[in-house]
């Protein structure tokens, strides 16, 4: 089952702490694919917040094809979107990897000095 | 599907105060809070919908039907809670529950045992016996065992604690897990009511300030923070109300974003709470600053 922490000193709107956590949930696999979500009332009883915030967050959800909404059946995790995911996750590190390259570069920092760089960093954040 | 509560240009005139072309909408399945300070109109409004008082002029209907015309047919779908108890004091909770379930087509007697024990409500003791919130609660019980369609509530919260404000928050919310019914209830305590709250009416001196979801009235309007040297804060005419004090300014702008658009200077801009936002309106401008004085 997936975490929601809301919080209301946040500059954030709600549905979009919502949207973000379970987008979390979704991308780290807490929740899994044809997973049925709660209804949106009963996550607005559960958050004690309103059902207009719910419903809006999980529009949200499907309008990025997170989530799939059937009208009188319920909500599901959607099918296809773990992988678009990923590799749209995967774009963003290679935008950041592009950044730091460029940045080496610029102070001469050779190639095995920015793996090895790299290789602490990602041994160190484990 | 027809609104569960539609108020249309309503108006009633007193000697002092006039309720002026009240406007309101509520559909099935929402919450919505009616707030504005004492004296604003909320009462009023409420025992029109109740038909405890005649109007002068404009039209409520209820689930659809006139509320004078089909007064019994509506009420034996209205549940609904006083701020000021009308029980008989000296009687039994169950002997109150025999008069009043008497009113009532649907009454529902298993539902109303299953609420006293959940409530915690002793059917023995006397009405008088009750402390405030315990009060609140049978009315709760009442409105809840004719399988009310239509919660109506006038200051259900004021001067109970801050516990039983929180378990009257968990009743509607398990209220509202169905569709087809709706909440509508008068408070100044607002806090209650930044919480589950979906549409959020506002009245002030007996007209409607703004009725609208509540979701849009947080995050669109913005409580804007800073020095008085501010050029910004030169146009009074873009805030709602202000707050000065000797190190500087506080005031509430409808929109945050085009506030933040036009004012290149650096300034705090929060989310306000709907205290914030009731304060400032009914605070009303012109403020007085410093330098006039």
């Amino acid at each position: 089952m997936m975490d929601i922490v809301l919080s209301n000193s946040s500059e954030q709107p709600i549905y979009e702490q919502i949207t973000l956590q379970i987008k979390d949930s979704i991308i780290k696999g807490t929740l899994k694919e044809a997973e049925i979500l709660p209804s949106i009332r009963n996550l607005a009883k559960e958050l004690k917040i309103s059902v207009i915030t719910t419903k809006r967050a999980y529009e949200e959800l499907e309008r990025d094809g997170f989530i799939t909404i059937v009208p009188g059946k319920g909500t599901y995790v959607a099918a296809q979107n773990k992988d678009l995911l990923r590799e749209s996750r995967i774009r963003i590190v290679e935008e950041k990897l592009l950044e730091a390259v460029n940045a080496s570069k610029s102070s001469d920092l050779t190639f095995d000095e920015l793996v090895e760089m790299l290789k602490l960093l990602y041994e160190e954040d484990i | 599907m027809e609104p569960i509560l539609q108020i249309q240009n309503l108006r009633k005139e007193f000697k002092e105060f006039t309720l002026k072309d009240i406007n309101l909408t509520l559909e099935r399945g929402f919450i919505m809070g009616f707030i504005g300070p004492n004296g604003a109109g909320k009462s009023t409004t409420i025992k029109n919908i109740l038909n405890l008082m005649n109007r002068d002029s404009g039209e409520i209907k209820l689930f659809g039907k006139d509320n004078v015309k089909h007064e019994i047919e509506v009420k034996n779908k209205i549940g609904f809670v006083l701020d000021e108890s009308y029980y008989y004091e000296e009687i039994t909770v169950l002997e109150m529950k025999s008069i009043m379930s008497s009113f009532y087509k649907n009454w529902d007697e298993a539902a109303f045992k299953r609420y006293l024990k959940d409530f915690g409500i002793s059917p023995k003791k006397k009405i008088k016996e009750l402390s405030k919130g315990m009060k609140m609660k049978f009315s709760l019980a009442v409105a809840l065992s004719h399988h009310a369609e239509l919660l109506i509530m006038d200051e259900p919260t004021s001067g109970l604690d801050p516990v039983v404000r929180s378990e009257l928050l968990d009743i509607l919310s398990d209220l509202m897990q169905d569709e087809n019914k709706g909440v509508f209830f008068s408070t100044h305590i607002t806090s209650d009511l930044d919480k589950i709250a979906d549409y959020i009416t506002f009245i002030d001196n007996g007209q409607i300030v703004f009725s609208a979801a509540k979701d849009d009235i947080l995050d669109n309007y913005g409580l804007v923070k800073g020095p008085k040297e501010l050029v910004c804060y030169n146009n009074p005419a873009d805030f709602i109300g202000i707050r000065e004090n000797q190190y500087g300014f506080e005031g509430l702008v409808q929109n945050k974003e085009e506030f933040r658009k036009s004012c290149k200077e650096k300034v705090v801009i929060e989310k306000p709470t709907l205290e914030d936002i009731m304060v400032y309106y009914t605070r009303s401008i012109p403020v007085i600053k410093k330098n006039d004085l």
